[in-house]
This record gives structure tokens, sequence and C-alpha cells, in this order.
């Protein structure tokens, strides 16, 4: 029986070091990644990789100056058009979702949730491309808002549902009418949340490529016109990873790791929205 | 206040009591009318576009489907030049190597889950959380990247030579190791997905009660056995949720595999020999396909995978909720 017992113990700590390990593992992963980001982009961060747009191949020196403002802008226009349409959907599943309409609106934005960046790349050439007669900017954000909303309607509509019921109770109450409780009692209330919904989702988008190969397409040249192909540094990591030129993977080893450093900003930044939310509420 | 209060009244009014008779009620439900429709139709936004992706998506791949019928899913020959596709190798491609990343990305989510939810010190899992979680942060294509520069060159020096010494007489291992290969797509695949399990398992694992931990430690269970003998049976429809869902997200994963795996379009048995994927497949040559056959071959793909992944992901919520019902599990994941 002892040594039953002691079988036991033993096997339950090894289990557990098991686990710890591939604990261990996950997060070792992740530090490498981030590491070999650091070793191999930070020397080639210098003022010229940030201003200077890219030069001929095979050429040394050139910076992703176009791929960092074609970033932002095209994000920017992505979030513009996906913030008010993913909150505004997380309301509605929030305040009037418990019908039909909700059900359905809830499931396809799961169906879309989980549907492949590459896929919505090319519904958006359909939509937009092949009728405006060019790839552009602006149909790379309408594909990246796509992919944003679903993920930001079932956040906010969480977010909104943690609100207490009786502070909306407590404002019908008082003769507020229901669309100004919903707005500035529960949104408010859950704002901390819908904010970290948002960066997270901003986030997101910021990285991905697939939907932007055949929308947004790339540009060597700078430009800020969104009804033309702009350049951005997902794309251009891709381009230049796969390229021949060690000049170009030096460049791409940067740019991923501007663009983690962006990605990384966003997730903490809505980490510390989260903070706030649970240093107020409670 | 009897017209319409097109303008939103000043926070004071709301607040004061209603006076009898005034008909304040009338603004106050146009007030609410009008927000009802403007978010019904925000949100009717998503099914439009579901509705408009498979409409668009089916009307293009229509001449492919109706010139192949399923003689597309089953051949293996992808000839542009002749008007001749089949994406058997694509498909199945996409499947082995989705499935061969669960292979290891699942031992990791749940190692990850459990030790999380179960052993770990408390001060350790917010931190470790947010560490795993910030896996699925990293860009696809920065996950190629290093793919390329760095995973390819360890897997030839340090993982393969001692693989081949040891199996190397069965089917899976042979071939020339070129770096760009099935075995590296879905290594990445495998890295990227964990984050995706572990978040929604752990999720799963702390909606059991606890009653179920103490009741097996009550018996005499060691923390071990209490944890693999009723916590993880109790969420195991979660559990199985959490890894289908890892395998949709794999089974859609465009960049990194793209970058990886050596887009051969061909079936083989080998880990070591290039294969392709269907999502990488539509990024490398969606821009290429000139004539309207490839082109609405390529969509056909798309169309497929669309389907394949929507299947999944229906299933993996259907066990999802039956563990945590009604919460949006996994949608939050980052």
């Amino acid at each position: 029986m002892s040594a039953r017992r002691l079988r036991r113990r033993v096997v339950s700590g090894l289990m557990t070091g098991l686990v710890a390990g591939l604990c261990l593992v996950a997060v070792l992963a992740l530090l490498l990644i981030l590491g070999h980001l650091v070793a191999k982009g930070a020397s080639s961060l210098d003022w010229s990789f940030f201003v200077k747009n890219p030069v001929p191949a095979g050429q040394a020196g050139g910076g992703v100056a176009n791929a960092i403002v074609g970033t932002v802008i095209v994000v920017g226009v992505a979030a513009l058009i996906g913030l008010p349409i993913g909150i505004g959907t997380g309301l509605y599943l929030a305040e009037y979702g418990s019908g039909r309409l909700g059900w359905v609106v809830r499931f396809v934005a799961d169906v879309l949730n989980g549907t492949p960046s590459i896929v919505v790349g090319i519904f958006a050439w359909t939509w937009l491309v092949k009728p405006m007669g060019g790839f552009s900017a602006l149909a790379g954000s309408v594909a990246l808002a796509a992919l944003m909303v679903p993920m930001l309607a079932r956040t906010t509509e969480e977010m909104v549902r943690l609100v207490p019921h009786s502070l909306r109770e407590a404002a019908l109450a008082l003769g507020y009418p229901r669309w100004r409780t919903s707005l500035r009692i529960i949104a408010r209330t859950a704002l901390a949340g819908i904010v970290t919904g948002c960066l997270v989702g901003i986030a997101r988008i910021a990285g991905e490529t697939a939907p932007l190969l055949f929308t947004a397409l790339g540009n060597l040249n700078f430009t800020t016109h969104v009804l033309q192909p702009m350049q951005t540094l997902s794309l251009q990591i891709f381009v230049y990873a796969t390229g021949p030129f060690d000049e170009w993977h030096r460049l791409a080893w940067a740019a991923a790791l501007v663009l983690m450093g962006l990605v990384l900003l966003l997730a903490l930044a809505a980490r510390a929205a989260v903070r706030q939310r649970h240093g107020t509420a409670r | 206040m009897t017209t319409l209060p097109l303008e939103p009244p000043p926070a004071t009014q709301a607040a004061r009591p209603v006076i009898p008779g005034r008909p304040v009620l009338l603004g106050r439900n146009t007030g609410d009318r009008l927000y009802r429709a403007a978010l019904t139709g925000l949100a009717l936004s998503l099914p439009l576009l579901l509705v408009a992706l498979v409409f668009e998506l089916s009307a293009s791949a229509w001449p492919a489907i109706t010139r192949f019928g399923f003689r597309f899913v089953w051949t293996s020959v992808w000839d542009p030049v002749a008007g001749v596709f089949g994406a058997a190798p694509m498909i199945f491609g996409t499947i082995a190597s989705s499935l061969l990343a669960l292979l290891f990305a699942v031992p990791l989510a749940l190692g990850v889950a459990i030790y999380l939810t179960e052993f770990s010190p408390k001060w350790l899992r917010q931190p470790v959380a947010f560490l795993v979680e910030l896996l699925a942060a990293i860009p696809s294509v920065v996950y190629g990247l290093w793919g390329i520069f760095v995973l390819i060159p360890f897997l030839r020096a340090y993982v393969v030579p001692p693989l081949r010494a040891v199996l190397g007489w069965t089917p899976f291992l042979q071939g020339v190791f070129y770096g760009n290969s099935l075995l590296a797509g879905c290594v990445i695949l495998a890295i990227m997905i964990v984050p995706y399990i572990a978040a929604v398992s752990r999720e799963v694992l702390l909606a059991v009660p606890s009653s179920q931990r103490e009741a097996a430690l009550g018996m005499g269970a060691t923390r071990w056995e209490a944890v693999w003998t009723a916590v993880v049976p109790y969420g195991r429809a979660g559990l199985i949720g959490a890894v289908i869902l890892g395998l949709g997200r794999a089974l859609g994963e465009t960049m990194a595999v793209t970058m990886l795996i050596g887009n051969r379009h061909d079936i083989g048995l080998s880990v070591l020999q290039p294969a392709y994927t269907m999502a990488a497949a539509i990024a490398n040559e969606f821009s290429e396909a000139t004539t309207n056959l490839y082109q609405s071959a390529l969509f056909e793909v798309g169309l497929i995978l669309f389907v394949l992944t929507v299947v999944v992901n229906a299933l993996a919520r259907l066990m999802i909720w039956r563990v945590a019902r009604g919460t949006a599990v996994g949608s939050r994941a980052l």
C-alpha cells in the first residue's frame, strides 16, 4: 500500500512538472521569437530606416517610410470603418439581441470570426478592386474592417453585459430614456472594456497580410492616396523575407521589429485599459 | 418637448421628474426607436456581409464548379496552361498540416491551461497567461520570417538528422530536406494556434466547479489525479471544442504557411517534402491567374476552404457552449 501511495505521489509530481515544463516551452517560444526580432532587427533601426523609401533591388540602404505611413493609413481607415459598425453591433446584441435576429447576428459574427483572412481578401477583390478598376488602400482597409467587426461586436457585447443591471434600472427609474441610458450610462460604464476590445482588434488587423495581397497590393513609392496601391509593413516583410537579397532580409527583420513593437504597444495599452476597469468598477 | 428630439436634450432635463399631462413619452419613444433602428442597421451589416461573401464566392467559382464537378476535389492535376484543375493536393496539404500541427499544439496548450488553472502559484497566472496570449498577437508574416531564418535552419541542423537516424525507414521521412516542407509548416502552425487552444481551454477549466476538485481530493486523490480524473473529464466537451477551434485557425492560416510549406502541388507522405495548402495556393497564384477559369478555380478553392472552416468552427462552438453556455469564449482570444 505504501509503495503504491509513493508511486501515485511520484506520478503526481512528475505530471505537475510536465505541465509546468510545457507551459515553459510555450513562453520560451514567445521569448525566442521576440529575442530574434530584437537581435536581428534592432541594429538596422537607424534614422534612414524610418525616413527613407525603398531603394531598387540589390542596392544597399533605403528604409520603409512608405510602409510605416501606409500601415498607419490602411489600419486607421479600417478602424474608422470598423469601430462604429463593430461597437454598434455589439450594443445591439447586448440591448436587443435576445430575439431571433440577435441569434442570427451572433451566429454570423462567430462564423465570420473564424473565416480565413485570405478568403476575405479575395472577396474584397471581387467587390472593390474589380469594380473600382484598380488596387487601392481603401479596398484593403475595408477587408481589414470586415475582419475586425465580428470580433469587436462580440467583445463589446460581452463588456456591456458585464454592467450591473441595477445601473440600468436606476437610470430608467429616474426617467432616463432607454437610448440615453444605453449610451450614457451602460456604454460609458463599459467604456474601458470596449476600448480594450478596440485596441485588441486594431492590434490584430495591424499585422494582417493576406487580405492586403490583392487589395492594397503594396507600393514601392511613398503615397498617402487611399485610392492607390499602398505599401504596409506586413506586405513589405513578406516581399523582403521571401526575396533573394541579404539586404532585403536585414530590412525584413527591422520592419518586423517595428511592426511587432506597434502590435505589442496596442496589446499593452489594451491590458492597461483592462486594469483600469478593474480598478474603478470594484 | 413635443417636437422630435433630434438633438439629444441636455442631461439635466432627463433627470427631471415627469410632470403628468406632458406628452413627453412620445418624444422619448421616438428617440428609442431611432436608436434601435440605427443599431439594428449596423447589426444587419454582418449577415449582409456573410450573404454577400457566400454569394460572391459561389458566383465566381461557378465556372470551375460546372466544368469540373467533383473531379475538382479528387484529382491532382493543376495545369493552368491546359486549363485543367484538381485541388486534391491542396486539400490534402491543408488537412495534413493542420492535423500534424494539432499533434504538437494540443499537449503544449493543454499543458499551459492545466498548469495555469491548477498548479501555478497565483501571482504567476496573469503574467504567464498574458505572455502565452501574446503569441496570438505576433503577425502571421513575422512567424513566416522567423520560420525561414530561424526555424528551418534549426530543423535542418538539430531535428531532421536525429529523426532520420531513428525513423528514417518510415515513408514519412523520405526524400531530401530542402527546408521548406510540411514539417516546417506544421511546426509554425502549432506555435501559432497554441494561444487559441490554451486560452479557451483555460476558460473551460476555470468553469469547472471547484466541488469537482474538492470531491476528488477529499477521496484521497493526489493533485494530479484530481485534475486528470475529475476536472479534465468534466470539461472534456469544452476542451475538445478548444482543440477544434485551433484546428479551424490552422486550416485558414495563410502567410506563415505560404512562406514555409514549400508550395509544391503534390501529395506525398513525407513530412520533409514540400506541400501546399488551399490558403497558400490562393495567396501565391491569385495575382497570376490570368484566365477566367484559373481565377474561378482559385475561387472554388476559397469556397471549399471557407465551408471547411465554417463547419469546423460551428462544431467547436457547439462543443464549447455545452460547457460554458452563453459566453463568448474564444471570440475574445487576442
